[in-house]
């Protein structure tokens, strides 16, 4: 069997950033497997602007960024196999994958980087009552539509859900001539980036209509009409609220799901929050050897964070396979969200294993103004952040030091909450 | 005296913004909290401009499309000027990153450069 240092799972903005992490923490046997015809993951048809601007200081679009980074790989002569699925990862780090060319294979890893990223919600999952006729997408297969095979789904649009890429797509579908009548979403507060409610719907006067969804479908062989009704707190549907409107197209933005059915498989431990794997401080699984970063380990909204968390990866998974990482001799800490805070990457940190500095991304389950983000010590208070609005849309992140660590030698559990001023 | 009312984008408190104008001249601006949120008002009030993102036609070619975008933003009022343009244009293959596909397009004096390969 093939031995390999690390095989990266995934070649989008994630695995791309973990194997140049990787290879310049000193990792020689690196390889990246990419189920699609090129490098760069969903990046490619995300052809919209505001990408980079934490990584490379300037305003770049997906397919620049993912440029950036591919170039990268290239320059260190990263290999890469293209068109490569994978099928199976043990639980001992076998990888087992299939392409045109060498049929199936297996290889013996030391470490995986799992960078596979994340599917969005199917209309299936969401229990829209109606008809099940052509015309209705995710948001997602739509902008591959347009952006990469330049085929226009409709042109008369409503999209349900307010996440980024709906809203990104309400601007790329008007752009190209489509009427998009409104937006609809659930929720009472939008699951999008602010910049992009006003530069996708307001700059073109779609409406957006929170606390709202869709309740019916018509159109037996295509989508011809919905119906939309606002709905109370329980986020039921209002009697008598219900609008029709018609329409071709029905585009779907409801949430993203990390893909992690070989994590499963592989005995990974997933969270019930993230749907993605638990991890430790090294972005470690329960599987020694295994990491995780990008999407797949919890939904991020900049990309610029993947490229960071998946460095992260990246260098302890070469430490890893270098042997350096040794069972940690230390304790554990576990890592508790509470009042608000739905989850923290990571779970748990291993004091001995973290560098200077670690870095908790957690995001919230409601809208907070003039709060505070605090962390707790067992139970002492060691940050007490004012933040004027947190948002469920928006990852917040703490930052933790080594000397902050080892300040608290007895410390068993750090807790992250939301407190009210 | 005219009346706008705008969301801030500088961050995700989304401060609701009130500009009155009398012409070109602003009289005042009420509703940010911030300085940024007043220098976003005067600029979407008197020169509002975006970068305009979409694809161009390739031709000969395996792909169907290449993503491109104007290189500096355009003038908010001549987004649709340069999608007609863009959707007019046609590129053969291959297309390098950085290419220019349309120069001063919509007489904006911004090229549209190719923001992805195409093969």
């Amino acid at each position: 069997m093939k031995q390999v240092d690390i095989v990266i799972v995934g070649g989008g903005p994630a695995g791309l950033a973990a194997a140049v992490a990787a290879y310049d923490s000193g990792a020689e046997n690196i390889l990246i497997l990419e189920r699609d015809e090129q490098l760069g993951g969903i990046l490619n048809q995300c052809i919209h602007n505001g990408f980079g601007l934490h990584t490379f200081k300037e305003e770049l679009t997906g397919p620049e960024y993912a440029d950036r980074f591919i170039q990268q790989v290239n320059e260190r002569e990263i290999p890469y196999l293209l068109n490569t699925m994978v099928m199976d990862i043990s639980p001992d780090r076998i990888v087992t994958a299939m392409n045109r060319e060498d049929g199936m294979f297996q290889l013996e890893a030391k470490a995986v980087v799992l960078a596979m990223g994340c599917r969005e919600k199917p209309r299936g999952a969401l229990n829209i009552p109606g008809y099940r006729p052509a015309g209705i997408f995710s948001a997602g297969t739509a902008q591959r539509l347009v952006n990469i095979e330049g085929y226009m789904p409709g042109k008369e649009v409503v999209v349900l859900g307010s996440g980024d890429i709906g809203l990104i797509m309400a601007r790329r579908m008007t752009l190209e001539g489509a009427k998009v009548k409104l937006v609809a979403e659930l929720m009472p507060y939008s699951g999008g980036l602010k910049r992009n409610i006003v530069q996708c719907l307001d700059d073109f006067g779609i409406p957006l209509r929170l606390s709202h969804t869709v309740i019916d479908i018509e159109g037996k062989e295509h989508i011809t009409a919905v119906t939309i009704a606002e709905v109370g707190a329980d986020r039921k549907p209002i009697p008598g609220t219900e609008e029709r409107y018609t329409c071709d197209t029905l585009l779907l933005s409801c949430g993203l799901i990390p893909e992690n059915e070989l994590s499963t498989a592989a005995g990974v431990e997933l969270s019930p929050v993230t749907n993605g794997p638990v991890v430790n401080e090294s972005l470690e699984t329960n599987i020694p050897g295994v990491f995780a970063c990008g999407n797949v380990l919890h939904v991020h909204d900049l990309v610029d964070y993947v490229s960071e968390e998946a460095a992260k990866a990246g260098q302890t998974a070469a430490k890893y396979a270098r042997g350096e990482v040794t069972e940690s001799a230390g304790k554990e800490i576990r890592m508790k969200a509470e009042s608000g805070v739905r989850y923290t990457v990571p779970s748990t940190i291993h004091p001995d294993r973290v560098d200077d500095k670690l870095t908790v991304r957690f995001r919230v389950g409601d809208v907070y103004k003039d709060s505070y983000v605090s962390v707790y010590f067992d139970d002492e208070r060691v940050q007490h952040k004012k933040k004027r609005i947190i948002a469920p849309g928006e990852m917040e992140q703490i930052v933790l030091t080594k000397k902050q660590l080892e300040e608290y030698p007895d410390l068993q559990t750090i807790t992250v909450k939301i407190e009210a001023m | 005296m005219e009346i706008r009312e705008l969301t801030c984008i500088n961050c995700p408190m989304g401060c609701l913004l009130t500009v009155e104008t009398d012409g070109d001249e602003i009289k005042d601006i009420s509703g940010y909290t911030c300085p940024r949120g007043r220098t976003y008002a005067e600029k979407e009030v008197t020169n509002p401009t975006r970068i305009v993102t979409s694809t161009v036609k390739v031709v000969g070619g395996k792909n169907e499309r290449v993503a491109c975008k104007t290189e500096h933003d355009i003038p908010k009022d001549k987004i649709f000027a340069v999608m007609e343009a863009i959707n007019a244009a046609e590129v053969q293959a291959p297309v390098v990153i950085g290419e220019v596909l349309i120069s001063n397009v919509a007489g904006t004096g911004v090229d549209v450069v190719a923001t992805a390969h195409a093969i």
